[in-house]
């Protein structure tokens, strides 16, 4: 029960990207398409996943029982960095086709804040959801999983709407960035409707 | 390139915030107010200035393929110097920011600014180039958060400027949707005002 709750807050009520702000760049530069959409949320789904599991082991393993936890900001960032490079890496040798799909967005996912963000809520679940009890693997597994589901039907959603903006007519102060950031809004607006579900 | 236009520029020309749109997660997600924003504008100053600084002085000694990876630690470090320091002497501040104050380190503006400008250019110039960029994403930062604060809650900076006890105000712009909205029209506003320069 622990896991659907987390499950559709984390996708639903709090949305990451149209709630949280996090992985808005990626929200903003690769949503032209559906098709490059799709493929960028498959990777941060891939890497989101991958980090937080290292990240909450090595937080809860090591850097806590030697009383290290200031040094959380600085490793993660590294271990998230170097795993984007072995992904990548293991990706080409084992499956050309998925490397073809995914390659181009992977160098983008070291520099998105979302991956980062996760790998840090993860770390203390109760703190943030009144329903979770205690931390373990399990549940930021969940949560992982959970919130990178929640970045690619933001993701897709949006590109599928800016697809359409593409036939629309709109004034020459407001196009490009600001009509994006305009629909951007309005998305938000309508996910605020889940507000109080969970 | 004079000292002075190295500042200028990024306070309005290249201003991170509404020309260039980089670190735009901090920028949407801390601007509830005039006051966070400011804060969470300082602090990247802070880090951008001294990372920027330090590469700079560091650029020669890095070997080109490892150059991200070094940034980035570089980055971090000084992340948590600004962290433990908020951490101490403004606990409420570093409450309210929160998750955003380690984000700082995939701060693209940050990295950006160590890339295109530090590893080139001499110690110096990378002090004010940093200084300038710090001090325009501090001043969107700013007014994005006082747009905001003014007409969601009717206040400036904390203090209730409408006349009212209780002032009946727009509560979606200091929601997450009215980030959205606010700094889409700012941008189109600023785009209309160089223009017609």
């Amino acid at each position: 029960m622990t896991y659907i709750l987390i499950i559709i807050s984390a996708v639903f009520v709090n949305n990451i990207v149209l709630s949280q702000f996090l992985g808005i760049c990626p929200f903003i530069g690769v949503s032209n398409k559906v098709k490059t959409a799709i493929g960028m949320s498959a990777a941060v789904l891939f890497v989101m996943v991958l980090a937080t599991m290292v990240t909450y082991m090595l937080f809860f393993y090591i850097l806590k029982p030697l009383q290290l936890q200031f040094l959380n900001t600085i490793t993660f960032i590294v271990i998230i960095a170097s795993l984007v490079q072995m992904v990548e890496i293991i990706i080409k040798k084992v499956s050309y086709s998925l490397y073809e799909a995914l390659g181009v967005f992977l160098p983008l996912i070291t520099t998105n804040c979302a991956v980062l963000g996760v790998a840090m809520l993860a770390l203390d679940l109760p703190v943030k959801y009144s329903f979770v009890h205690e931390n373990t693997l399990m549940y930021a597994v969940v949560f992982a999983i959970a919130n990178s589901l929640a970045f690619g039907l933001a993701l897709i959603l949006f590109a599928g709407i800016r697809e359409q903006l593409q036939l629309v007519k709109v004034p020459k102060q407001m196009q490009g960035v600001p009509i994006t950031l305009l629909t951007a809004g309005l998305l938000a607006l309508a996910f605020m409707g889940f507000a109080g579900l969970v | 390139m004079t000292n002075v236009s190295l500042i200028t520029k990024g306070i309005i020309k290249e201003n991170p915030v509404f020309v260039l749109l980089l670190g735009m997660c901090p920028t949407l997600a801390v601007t509830g107010s005039g006051i966070n924003g400011f804060a969470m504008g300082a602090a990247t100053m802070f880090v951008l200035i001294l990372s920027n600084i330090v590469i700079s002085g560091i650029k020669s000694t890095i070997p080109s393929k490892v150059r991200i990876p070094a940034y980035i630690v570089v980055i971090a470090t000084f992340v948590t110097i600004v962290q433990l320091l908020m951490e101490a002497y403004t606990p409420s501040l570093h409450k309210q920011l929160g998750l955003f104050i380690p984000l700082i380190v995939v701060n693209c503006l940050i990295l950006g600014r160590a890339e295109a400008f530090a590893s080139k250019n001499n110690m110096f110039h990378s002090f004010l180039d940093g200084l300038g960029m710090g001090l325009g994403f501090t001043f969107g930062l700013t007014i994005l958060g006082l747009v905001r604060e003014l007409l969601g809650a009717g206040t400036l900076f904390g203090i209730n400027i409408t006349g009212m006890q209780h002032p009946k105000m727009m509560l979606v712009f200091i929601l997450p949707p009215g980030a959205f909205i606010v700094l889409a029209y700012l941008v189109s506003l600023n785009r209309m005002v160089q223009k017609n320069k």
